[in-house]
């Protein structure tokens, strides 16, 4: 028991190494969670942007924020499928009836997500310098917001970890995917909150993804954050121990 | 009692209300070749799960190189590597990735070296920098076999290693089982084919509605049914060994 205990990290860096190379290997995965956010942003600062009133000069500023949360939830049906397919083809009986870890295999999909996600926002930001946008946070501001975007990003993982791990279908796998795609497109991410007509407004205004997307925007742009920051925290720590701790129950059930 | 590299007795198991275990009782002796045989669902690879840690009984004593699998189950897994019923390979990753993750897996100090002679044994040097969705049946199945040779357990489960391979491939896998159990490895093997326990197996045990019906070498079995009457038949040869002759002259 205390040698495997030793053995967590290591394992679990085989482990990491292992679906970041099925992450760079499939062109699908790179094409869906960094072109397709980057194309949106061309889209919508080159084509909508012009007509699209945010009451900033800067539209690339008010955009990248959800561009950014895109990105992420675009990532989490391909963790839902890697999962899946793990679990399938039997390759998580293999490491289970190993002198593994027990849990280093869940985990390396996890961290594996992280890992992908940081890298893709990194490209996406690049991007959106090249296209003007600009911001005066300090060090403070800019480490906020890496936490607030690992913390969402940990929520969805967990969320997908659920649905991978439980799915009988690749099909019912991959659908956790279409609401958390929907969710940024009706939240202030592309345009305020205030031109909605009033039911859809309320929704907007009260989902998750527009309390993020407000905290990050407040922190780039050097504003208050006020409130905004916590409830973004709440939903994204509230979410992640739900989901992380039923992914968790599934997972031993399995195993 | 040590000569056993498994020991079962009384073991049972339920799925919900399906009763597919009901009180199953074998050993191996190490160094052998055991065959369990039986039809699809009879509940073999629910009997490799149990001995591979993977699912717990619901009662039974079952050892496994000594070492009891519901409390101590870690000691179980350092001593024996499983091939499942579905090659396990990881098909993004090329043959020679595949084997150096498990034997970093296994903590080995030469994941590379390890890896380049178990590709060469197994014959799968060439394909090694491929990744493994384009390999055959065949070679995903050996590279499958190589992934549970790397942590040289002495003891190793192959559930219907052979099921689904064409004649060629089955007939390789029996090589390489036959050569483990020459070095002194334990097999246990499932399968559902009579003519592969006969090939193989020290010993055969046949489980049939959820108790090993009989169990024994292949001649004890055989004691069992009346003795053969002598009969003159003129010997055809078989498809397979019309297959076998012609694909062989083809490749040689």
């Amino acid at each position: 028991m205390e040698t495997i205990k030793n053995y967590f990290f290591m394992d679990m860096s085989v482990m990491l190494g292992r679906s970041m190379r099925h992450v760079f290997r499939s062109m699908d995965t790179i094409i869906t969670v960094t072109i397709m956010p980057i194309a949106m942003m061309l889209l919508f600062v080159y084509v909508l942007g012009g007509a699209i009133q945010t009451g900033t000069d800067n539209y690339v500023n008010y955009l990248l924020p959800g561009i950014l949360l895109i990105a992420v939830a675009n990532s989490v049906g391909y963790v839902s499928f890697r999962l899946f397919t793990d679990v399938q083809r039997g390759i998580f009986e293999r490491f289970n009836s190993m002198p593994v870890a027990r849990s280093a295999a869940l985990w390396g999909h996890v961290l594996t997500s992280l890992v992908s996600n940081a890298i893709s926002v990194v490209v996406i930001i690049i991007v959106a310098l090249i296209m003007g946008f600009r911001s005066s946070a300090g060090v403070f501001s800019w480490l906020a917001v890496a936490g607030i975007l690992a913390m969402f990003t940990l929520a969805l993982t967990w969320i997908a970890a659920i649905a991978g791990l439980s799915a009988k279908t690749v099909d019912g796998a991959s659908a956790i995917a279409y609401p958390i795609h929907f969710l940024p497109l009706i939240s202030s991410a592309f345009v305020p909150t205030k031109t909605m007509p009033p039911a859809v407004r309320a929704f907007a205004e009260n989902q998750p993804l527009t309390s993020i997307v407000e905290a990050i925007r407040a922190l780039l742009s050097n504003q208050p954050v006020g409130s905004e920051i916590w409830v973004a925290l709440a939903w994204c720590v509230g979410i992640m121990l739900m989901a992380c701790g039923l992914a968790m129950r599934v997972y031993k059930k399995q195993g | 009692m040590q000569n056993n590299a498994i020991q079962v007795i009384g073991l049972q198991k339920s799925y919900r209300q399906l009763h597919v275990l009901k009180g199953v009782d074998f050993e191996v002796e190490k160094g052998s070749i055991f065959a369990l045989l039986g039809p699809n669902g009879s509940g073999k690879t629910t009997i490799v799960k149990i001995l591979t840690t993977l699912l717990k009984q619901d009662s039974g004593h079952v050892t496994v190189n000594g070492f009891n699998v519901v409390s101590k189950p870690d000691n179980v897994r350092r001593s024996i590597s499983l091939t499942g019923q579905f090659a396990a390979v990881d098909e993004v990753l090329t043959g020679r990735e595949n084997l150096v993750m498990i034997a970093r897996l296994w903590h080995l100090s030469n994941p590379r070296q390890v890896a380049d002679d178990l590709l060469r044994r197994l014959g799968l040097t060439d394909a090694a920098d491929r990744r493994a969705s384009t390999y055959s049946g065949g070679m995903r199945r050996r590279l499958d076999i190589a992934m549970s040779l790397v942590g040289k357990s002495p003891l190793i489960f192959l559930d219907e290693p052979t099921t689904g391979l064409d004649p060629e491939a089955r007939i390789e896998v029996w090589k390489i089982v036959k050569e483990l159990a020459g070095n002194g490895t334990t097999v246990f093997l499932t399968t559902q084919y009579l003519e592969e326990a006969e090939q193989l197996a020290d010993k055969i045990a046949i489980l049939h509605e959820g108790r090993i019906i009989v169990s024994g070498t292949l001649a004890e079995l055989k004691k069992l049914f009346p003795p053969a009457k002598v009969e003159y038949i003129e010997k055809q040869p078989t498809l397979e060994e019309i297959f076998l002759a012609i694909v062989g002259k083809k490749e040689k």
